[in-house]
């Protein structure tokens, strides 16, 4: 009895009431902004939040399996999962269905599952499971590349079924690589290039490569130890090339509804009548998300009573759009909270990751991590209008039973390992 | 620092989030959301229009309830149109229209489904109306005219349209606003501030109450009752007179600057602009492009001021010391350069002195006035510019900034219009000597010149012309009430006004004396051109009029003209006459000029360009007489009592 006991208290659970808070409050908001009519069937599978209830009921479920499973299991078959995973996302071009121009979900009957949810913890489990292989070094080019491979193998295959959201996820497996020693070059480069892209279409190349050299040779100059002045050269020519390259890119790459998503962002369209168009169009969106949640003010006008969200001005507001309805009804103090609850949680999921003995477990935990922030911070940040318009869904909060579940899946995976390191060695 | 990496972000981001929701909630927290709220009913309360009277204290200007039908298209529930339509007496086809157009400017906004119900209609109608949900009927105030006359002056009232509702927050989909006339000017103070009330509604669309207890009601500030400087019976007087003639009349009070009439024929009842049948009424005159009812002549047509205009070259005259009131020169018709004639004139002894000059509109004795003037300096365009500077100080040539929203330049040629026409030094005195006359390239609105007879009147000063006298617990502008001085010394005004004095006791108006008042006045006939076909055609000159009585401290100021009605004292100065007495005296002693004026049309006349015949003008033609009309002279003689 007391060996029992001690055996759930193994499990963390400051991490399970912060997931539990996330998704009792995530529902209570899909309830508001997607029921209709007066009543309130709880259960009525016909509506969103009905569907969702049962979604969740049924998570209870799957948690108590995983947290059945023995810890080494994931571990072990890490690969295979990881194999099944990458079939079942290949197996979309053929059996998929087509919803909203992305072709990402798997019809059982009345049911619709999306693998590239799980493809996430698949692949996290994969590379840490490669990472922390002995034979693998992360600071060799060779153990790089191929570790590259599995994380773009998965990445690619979604951006070829239109969904560019869950593609831009997988920059999230950085922060996993850089924790274990990926050397800091990939760090600077990451961040160099973003800023270029950024600069170069909001300024101009030739104002960007400009500053870019500047700041090249200022650099060069107050460096004590001179290098060789090859080196500096070589990151300018390459700067200037990708400052002339982003404009090519935005203009022939991207779809039109890319570039204009990136043109509002960045202010770059100057003509107020297309600007109009834009706002009844694809920014329409945002413009609502951003009224609705401004209309909460400090503590908003309370559930079920938010004007906008009752009058569904803001579309897919259950889904990607659900954070507007925490802002309309439960205002900055709601709002907050759910930013510092997802602050919390993702601290805490930290702190454990660096408390495992063994590397795949911490590195899992960084994956967990890492996933769920690339998700808050592009869902938040969209909604609140900082970055450009990317769909993907807000974790445990957004409607949708293959969301709920594959961020449940990823998060118990971790508490279970987590609650088994005592038992390592 | 590598295990800092991701916890630093989260932090970061979530500080950024933090940071963005305070902006976002707190500090641009969107106050005026209420009213795009549509969970919150907005029910306007619509004020009184202020009532407009004329400066004797009549009332011209009120209102009457008028119901329109507004709908919400979001809101509106499957209905029985048939019985709907039948109703509002219209076709499921304009049902369809209007609600289409509705929903497409805004789907939750009100609109107006049909404007003005008649009071028959309105009371079946208000019976039924629970049955069609997302309609409602907002009682609105529209204008009732208590008079007939004054279309010009009063204005009118309308719907706003989606550019002022865009430019305007205060204005929503069927409001009614100013739109010309005095309804136009004094819209802010006439039209008061509509109350509202928010009412909360819950998801089910139905109201629970006062929106937070009522906190953000607020209740209607009646509009402001304003008086006007006309009066009514003098305004209405010559618009009778104008009857059968087209052309403007503007008399002010030279001590005030104050508008007693303001006259654009032909004229319009204003009821005409009322109700349902506003818009049928206002486009069938906005066609009408000859006579153009809706053209405000006395404010906004621009013709030569003829002969009026000497008396200005006279002062200028004076006032640059390039010739005394005793000077004379000689007319052989006509003036002459050489033995080439620049100018004809009529008979009458000769030589002149100014004085008389003045009386018997002599051509020739202006044109040697006004070379003296340009010729006194070398260049003549500095004697050009020192000449229009003297003009413009009477208000010419540019907009008098009156308080009604329409007006002319007018237009007083300087140096620089003739040096971009002939080039520089290219010119003299004699190129536009036309100007001498009022004929050239100068040109005036009536009010313009009526102002210029006020400011001689005054002996050299003018306050600006205004149409408002009171508003209700404010004061009018103060730019009414400070005087404007010309840039004529005052002692030179002494020997023009004695000339215009001439004019009625021995000169062009003789015939038109009023015993028992001082009358100034100044004939004038302008030619006038127009294009027929492309053609350049000349038609019977404007006939003209200006005066101001009495002689000192003078009471009215008028400017009559009267389109192709020949000479000045042929039509305008009858008139003029007539308006005069009419104003001082109350009543008309000069019947016979009363009937000559009623019993003679101008219709035959401004009929001739458009007869695609040939036609004679000016004293080749004949004159048009109608029988008398009973009613107008009844209407004319109720006029005083």
């Amino acid at each position: 009895m007391h060996r029992e006991t001690h055996r759930y208290f193994k499990f963390d659970w400051i991490t399970i009431i912060i997931f539990l808070l996330l998704v009792v409050f995530g529902w209570l908001n899909i309830l508001s902004a997607s029921h209709t009519g007066e009543t309130i069937d709880y259960f009525n599978a016909a509506e969103p939040y009905g569907k969702q209830l049962i979604f969740i009921f049924l998570t209870l479920g799957l948690i108590v399996i995983i947290l059945s499973i023995e810890a080494k299991f994931y571990e072990r078959f890490s690969s295979i999962i990881y194999l099944i995973s990458m079939l079942s996302l290949v197996g979309l071009f053929i059996f998929g269905k087509n919803v909203n121009g992305a072709t990402s979900w798997y019809a059982f009957g009345g049911m619709t599952i999306q693998p590239s949810e799980f493809a996430k913890i698949a692949t996290v489990l994969a590379v840490a499971k490669y990472v922390s292989d002995l034979n693998t070094d992360i600071h060799k080019i060779k153990d790089q590349i191929q570790c590259f491979i599995l994380i773009a193998i998965p990445a690619i295959l979604v951006l070829l079924q239109n969904d560019t959201g869950s593609t831009i996820v997988y920059a999230a497996f950085f922060f996993v690589l850089y924790r274990e020693g990926l050397p800091k070059i990939y760090l600077m480069i990451g961040i160099a290039m973003t800023l270029l892209a950024v600069f170069s279409l909001k300024f101009g190349a030739i104002f960007t490569s400009i500053a870019a050299g500047i700041l090249i040779v200022t650099n060069y100059f107050f460096t004590k130890k001179k290098p060789s002045f090859i080196k500096p050269i070589l990151i300018l020519v390459g700067c200037v090339m990708l400052s002339s390259g982003v404009k090519f890119f935005y203009q022939n790459i991207l779809q039109p509804h890319q570039q204009d998503r990136i043109s509002l962002w960045l202010r770059l369209e100057k003509d107020p009548l297309k600007l109009e168009n834009m706002k009844k169009t694809f920014a329409y969106n945002l413009n609502e998300s951003e009224k609705a949640i401004s209309s909460g003010g400090l503590t908003g006008k309370g559930f079920l009573e938010g004007t906008r969200t009752t009058g569904k001005f803001v579309p897919e507001q259950h889904t990607d759009y659900i954070f507007s309805t925490v802002g309309e009804e439960w205002g900055f103090v709601g709002s907050a909270m759910v930013v510092i609850l997802f602050v919390l949680l993702l601290i805490r999921i930290l702190h454990l990751a660096e408390l495992q003995k063994s590397q795949f477990s911490r590195m899992y935990g960084y994956g967990v991590a890492s996933i769920i922030f690339m998700h808050f911070m592009i869902n938040i940040g969209m909604v609140m209008g900082l970055i450009p318009t990317i769909g993907i869904p807000l974790p445990l909060f957004s409607y949708g039973g293959s969301g709920l579940w594959s961020f449940t899946i990823l998060l118990f995976i971790f508490i279970k390992l987590d609650s088994n390191r005592i038992n390592e060695w | 620092m590598r295990k800092f990496l991701l916890f630093l972000s989260v932090i970061l981001v979530g500080f950024l989030f933090l940071v963005r929701l305070f902006y976002l909630q707190i500090y641009s927290a969107n106050k005026h959301d209420l009213f795009e709220d549509n969970a919150i009913r907005k029910v306007y309360d619509y004020p009184k229009r202020g009532f407009v009277y004329d400066r004797n204290g009549a009332l011209l200007v009120a209102n009457q309830p008028s119901y329109d039908v507004m709908f919400i298209p979001r809101e509106v529930k499957p209905l029985d149109t048939l019985e709907f339509c039948s109703l509002l007496k219209i076709t499921k086809d304009q049902f369809k229209q209007i609600y289409n157009k509705a929903y497409h400017y805004s789907p939750w906004l009100p609109s107006v489904f049909i404007p003005h119900l008649s009071k028959e209609d309105y009371a079946v109608l208000q019976e039924k109306m629970r049955k069609f949900e997302g309609f409602y009927i907002q009682k609105r105030s529209l204008r009732l005219y208590q008079t007939t006359i004054g279309a010009n002056v009063l204005g009118d009232i309308g719907e706003v349209n989606n550019a002022i509702i865009q430019s305007d927050p205060y204005y929503k989909m069927g409001d009614l606003i100013g739109k010309q006339g005095v309804e136009a000017s004094y819209e802010e103070d006439l039209r008061g501030v509509k109350g509202i009330k928010f009412i909360q509604k819950d998801r089910f669309n139905r109201d629970i109450g006062p929106y937070k207890d009522g906190i953000y009601d607020t209740l209607p500030e009646p509009g402001k009752d304003i008086t006007i400087t006309i009066d009514a019976k003098l305004q209405e007087y010559g618009e009778l007179l104008m009857k059968n003639k087209r052309g403007g009349i503007i008399a002010i009070e030279p001590s005030s600057g104050e508008i007693l009439a303001m006259v654009s024929a032909p004229s319009f009842n204003p009821n005409l602009l009322v109700g349902r049948d506003r818009s049928k009424n206002y486009s069938k005159m906005h066609y009408d492009t000859i006579s153009k009812p809706l053209y405000d002549r006395s404010l906004l047509a621009q013709y030569p001021p003829g002969s009026p205009f000497k008396v200005l070259n006279a002062l200028i005259g004076l006032q640059e010391k390039v010739v005394t009131i005793h000077d004379r020169f000689g007319c052989r018709m006509g003036y002459y350069l050489g033995s080439r004639r620049l100018t004809g004139c009529h008979s009458h002894s000769s030589p002149l002195s100014m004085i008389d000059g003045i009386a018997q509109s002599c051509n020739s004795y202006f044109a040697n006035v006004y070379r003296r003037i340009i010729d006194k300096y070398d260049d003549p365009a500095q004697g050009m510019n020192v000449w229009s500077d003297h003009v413009k100080s009477f208000g010419l040539g540019n907009y008098l900034g009156y308080d009604l929203k329409i007006g002319s330049k007018g237009r007083i040629p300087d140096g620089d219009f003739y040096n971009k026409w002939y080039g520089e030094n290219r010119w003299v005195s004699t190129y536009n000597i036309s100007n001498a006359i009022g004929q050239g390239e100068v040109e005036a609105t009536p009010i313009q010149l009526a102002n210029m007879i006020a400011a001689i009147g005054n002996r050299g000063f003018y306050f600006t012309p205004h149409i408002i006298k009171n508003i209700e617990s404010e004061t009018i502008d103060t730019n009414y009430t400070t005087p404007k001085h010309t840039t004529i010394d005052k002692e030179h005004f002494e020997p023009v006004v004695q000339g215009m004095f001439d004019v009625y006791n021995k000169g062009t108006a003789a015939a038109l004396r009023v015993s028992g008042i001082d009358i100034c006045g100044k004939t004038g006939t302008a030619e006038n051109f127009i294009k027929i076909n492309g053609v350049k055609t000349q038609l019977t000159d404007h006939s003209i009029f200006v005066a101001f009585a009495p002689k000192d401290n003078p009471k009215i100021a008028i400017a009559v003209f009267v389109e192709n009605g020949y000479w000045g004292s042929r039509f305008a100065g009858k008139i003029a006459s007539l308006m005069i007495e009419k104003y001082i005296k109350d009543h008309i002693t000069r019947t016979d000029l009363e009937d000559w004026i009623l019993t003679h049309s101008l219709e035959d006349e401004y009929h001739k360009p458009y007869s695609g015949e040939t036609f004679k003008i000016n004293g080749e033609t004949t004159l048009q007489v109608i029988p008398l009309d009973k009613s107008l002279k009844s209407k004319i003689s109720n006029l005083s009592n």
